[in-house]
């Protein structure tokens, strides 16, 4: 039994307590001892990636009486993306969060989000995965209104709301498995529902449980909150929101609950298919007006989301792995992005386009990364976003929907549009007289911008050259979803139930 | 001044008899969540329930006499100190279970089903809910009726 | 007596009666409200799939035997689910209450049509 698997959630959600408890004697405490927690995160979910399919059984207690926790292909790539990226966050917080008061409370909610995503993709059940939904969604609900303005009330406000109602449908998806079925483990619960002819109980419970998670990934028509919150939060927040936080909650989880629990069947994907394409079409062409910058790259994130989920929802093998890889690449270059926005709002004190300029001359660290991560998101080689955007127009081609083929080619071009505006406002052109004297970005903040840019550099490079990353990561998670799909997820049964 | 002169004085929170009354009762009150956190395995409640009860108690001291008066009683700082350590304590006996194999399991003896020294780690995991729940609320109505005034009106 | 399947008919009235207020009304206040009967209407219904009608606690009585016991009890699973999910609602419902104050502090109003700076 691999004892590694509980202690990657109640780490941080230990250490969360312990930051609150330390820091009443001396402020500095909580900066080492959050960095100490997401770097040890980080280890364990580096060691993990070799082990082979496993279940734990939390207490002792035999499935489906207890709780499960249940790791496979899929849930190794997310805890790399989660706790890579929060580790980078953190570092980045070390010199950004000073300018807010209340460090230490920063800190404990941080560890929080990152525990309650952990146990949302590690968990085998279904209430279980809606307590740290729950976990995750209320600590992101108090970062993004971290600094008391108006603007950050109002946006912290209105993603209360729409995320409380998210959470309620998805409780009520549960509600609805568990009348079917009389369990709420998931294996269990699958094995029933494989066997059961398709009633409308089964298809209001889909129903249900893809309304919550869309909102909470962001797919029009349900993303109204997201160009409000993403911007009004401080920086670090709004890459681990917009790069990790809508995946883990929103795409994984909605991937999980059809593809394994409720059998995919052909409407579900259909479904799919179309709030993808009009979120990836909208998502673009509202980004091209936009002349503050982290909203622009807030509907950008909603386009790119779009990506994902036709890819997934396609159902063949190909799409799976241009979707989960894609899915990889916008956690590194959309945090990227985020937190270079935050480094020009450090240095400058503003984010509007309009009153920028120049920044190739004065800041080299941030003007570089901003502008690895707009050619990376573009789909320019050799950076990642070529080659995932690439796979997702082959898959398209391969399963035959031209439609979505040349809409997703469309809408790349329209990125690369309005990511050229972005550049040449921010770091072509000329310096206002305002910002005569801006100065470089201290280091901690100047590592996390240069590492990610390593990665997008490194993971495109290392895609072309050989293999070993698509069949180390991608392809066992694209394994999994398709188990799901075609063998009635027999794979994940039998690991949770016969072993 | 001590509890006795603070009831008696007319310009201080509710009316005599009011303060009288909550004096009294606010033991009372106490005791009960007591009792529902520590019967949790055996009754209905537990720690979450108890842990309401005993806030409540706390609350009825600031509703009765005033803020001033109950945030000498239990402050801003003893009070998330106390939220804190029944949390911390809470993940202490998760971690404990792996002990017994598994993480969170049940490794303090059972004894026989029906009596109040029974059922291993659930008593002590309500307890630690108890005094965390009981902690928080507190904090939470304090935050929200005294530091949350709109500045406007300011005493 | 009012039967099994109308107290389902009644609590998804409910839902949708909360689903109004979040939606039409405009103060702050009631939009809060709103979310709280939506989410009470929810744990409702969680209990009322566990629910046997004239049937009692799930406590095992002196002298009851394991099958008389699962033939009379309501489900006890439901319930324990439900218990989760009021403590999630009365952390997010005290979350909203303070986003509330202050609210009025920096804008003057509860009107949400008038908390509109962030468009486009």
């Amino acid at each position: 039994m691999n004892h590694i698997l509980p202690l990657i959630v109640a780490i941080p959600l230990g250490m969360a307590v312990v930051t609150l408890l330390l820091s009443k004697a001396a402020k500095r405490i909580a900066d080492f001892t959050a960095f100490l927690t997401t770097a040890v995160c980080l280890v364990l979910s580096f060691v993990l990636l070799g082990t082979t399919k496993t279940a734990y059984w939390m207490g002792g207690w035999y499935p489906p009486f207890g709780i499960t926790l249940v790791f496979d292909g899929l849930t190794a790539m997310l805890l790399l993306i989660i706790n890579s990226v929060g580790f980078l966050a953190t570092v980045y917080s070390l010199s950004y969060m000073e300018k807010y008061t209340a460090k230490p409370k920063y800190y404990a909610l941080f560890l929080l989000m990152v525990a309650g995503m952990n146990g949302v993709v590690l968990t085998g059940d279904l209430f279980n995965m809606f307590v740290f939904l729950e976990i995750a969604s209320i600590a992101s609900y108090a970062l993004v209104g971290f600094g008391v303005e108006h603007e950050e009330l109002e946006a912290s406000f209105k993603y209360l709301i729409l995320g409380t109602v998210a959470s309620t449908m998805m409780l009520l998806g549960v509600g609805l498995t568990y009348a079917m079925t009389g369990t709420v483990n998931m294996a269990d619960a699958s094995r029933m529902l494989m066997s059961m002819p398709a009633t409308r109980t089964m298809a209001f419970a889909a129903g249900a449980f893809i309304m919550g998670f869309s909102l909470k990934s962001g797919l029009v028509p349900f993303h109204a909150w997201l160009p409000d919150a993403h911007p009004s939060a401080p920086a670090p927040i709004s890459a681990m929101l917009s790069g990790v936080l809508i995946k883990a909650l929103g795409v994984y989880a909605m991937a999980r609950v059809i593809f394994d629990v409720l059998g995919a069947q052909p409407i579900y994907l259909n479904i799919m298919i179309t709030l993808g394409a009009i979120s990836m079409v909208v998502g673009g062409f509202l980004a091209i007006g936009q002349w503050d910058f982290k909203r622009m790259l807030a509907y950008s994130s909603i386009s790119q989301i779009g990506y994902v989920v036709i890819a997934l929802g396609l159902g063949t093998h190909l799409g799976f792995i241009a979707g989960l890889f894609h899915m990889f690449n916008h956690s590194s270059f959309k945090s990227l992005l985020f937190l270079s926005s935050g480094s020009i709002e450090h240095s400058t004190g503003t984010k509007n386009l309009r009153r920028l300029g120049g920044l190739g001359t004065k800041l080299p660290v941030t003007s570089s990364s901003t502008a690895v991560g707009a050619l990376s998101i573009s789909g320019i080689p050799p950076f990642n976003g070529f080659f995932s955007k690439m796979l997702i127009i082959l898959a398209c081609v391969q399963a035959q929907r031209w439609v979505l083929a040349a809409l997703a080619a469309g809408v790349s071009v329209i990125t690369l549009v309005y990511f050229l505006k972005a550049m040449r406002y921010s770091i072509f052109g000329e310096l206002p007289k305002a910002q005569e004297k801006i100065k470089e970005v201290p280091f901690p903040m100047a590592f996390s911008l240069i590492t990610l840019s390593v990665i997008c550099l490194g993971i495109g490079i290392a895609f072309l050259v050989s293999p070993t990353f698509g069949d180390a990561i991608l392809k066992p998670a694209a394994d999994v979803l398709m188990d799901g799909l075609k063998n009635n997820a027999s794979s994940y049964i039998s690991t949770v139930l016969g072993g | 001044m001590n509890f006795k002169e603070m009831t008696r004085s007319d310009t201080l929170g509710m009316t005599v008899v009011v303060k009288t009354i909550a004096r009294l009762v606010m033991s009372f009150i106490l005791l009960f969540g007591l009792y529902i956190v520590l019967y949790g395995h055996l009754t209905p409640g537990g720690g979450f329930a108890g842990g309401v009860i005993i806030a409540i108690g706390y609350v009825l001291l600031v509703l009765a006499f005033g803020g001033k008066v109950a945030l000498n009683k239990l402050s801003n700082f003893w009070a998330s100190m106390w939220d804190n350590l029944g949390a911390l304590s809470f993940v202490c006996i998760t971690f404990l279970g792996l002990t017994g194999g598994y993480f969170a399991t049940n490794f303090v003896a059972h004894g026989t089903p029906g009596e109040l020294l029974s059922a291993g780690t659930i008593p002590l995991s309500n307890i630690a809910i108890g005094i965390k729940v009981g902690a928080s609320l507190y904090a939470i109505l304090i935050g929200l009726s005294i530091y949350g005034r709109i500045v406007t009106e300011e005493d | 007596m009012i039967g099994h399947s109308s107290l389902y008919i009644m609590d998804i009235a409910l839902l949708g009666m909360g689903l109004y207020a979040i939606i039409a009304k405009r103060h702050v206040i009631k939009k809060i409200i709103g979310v709280a009967i939506v989410e009470y209407a929810i744990n409702l219904f969680l209990i009322l799939i566990g629910y046997r009608m004239d049937g009692i606690a799930p406590i095992q009585a002196e002298g009851m035997t394991s099958a008389e016991f699962a033939k009379m009890a309501v489900d006890p699973l439901p319930q324990a689910l439900v218990l989760t999910s009021i403590v999630i609602g009365l952390g997010t419902l005290a979350l909203m209450a303070s986003q509330a104050i202050k609210l009025y502090e920096k804008y003057k109003t509860f009107d949400m049509s008038e908390i509109n700076r962030l468009r486009g």
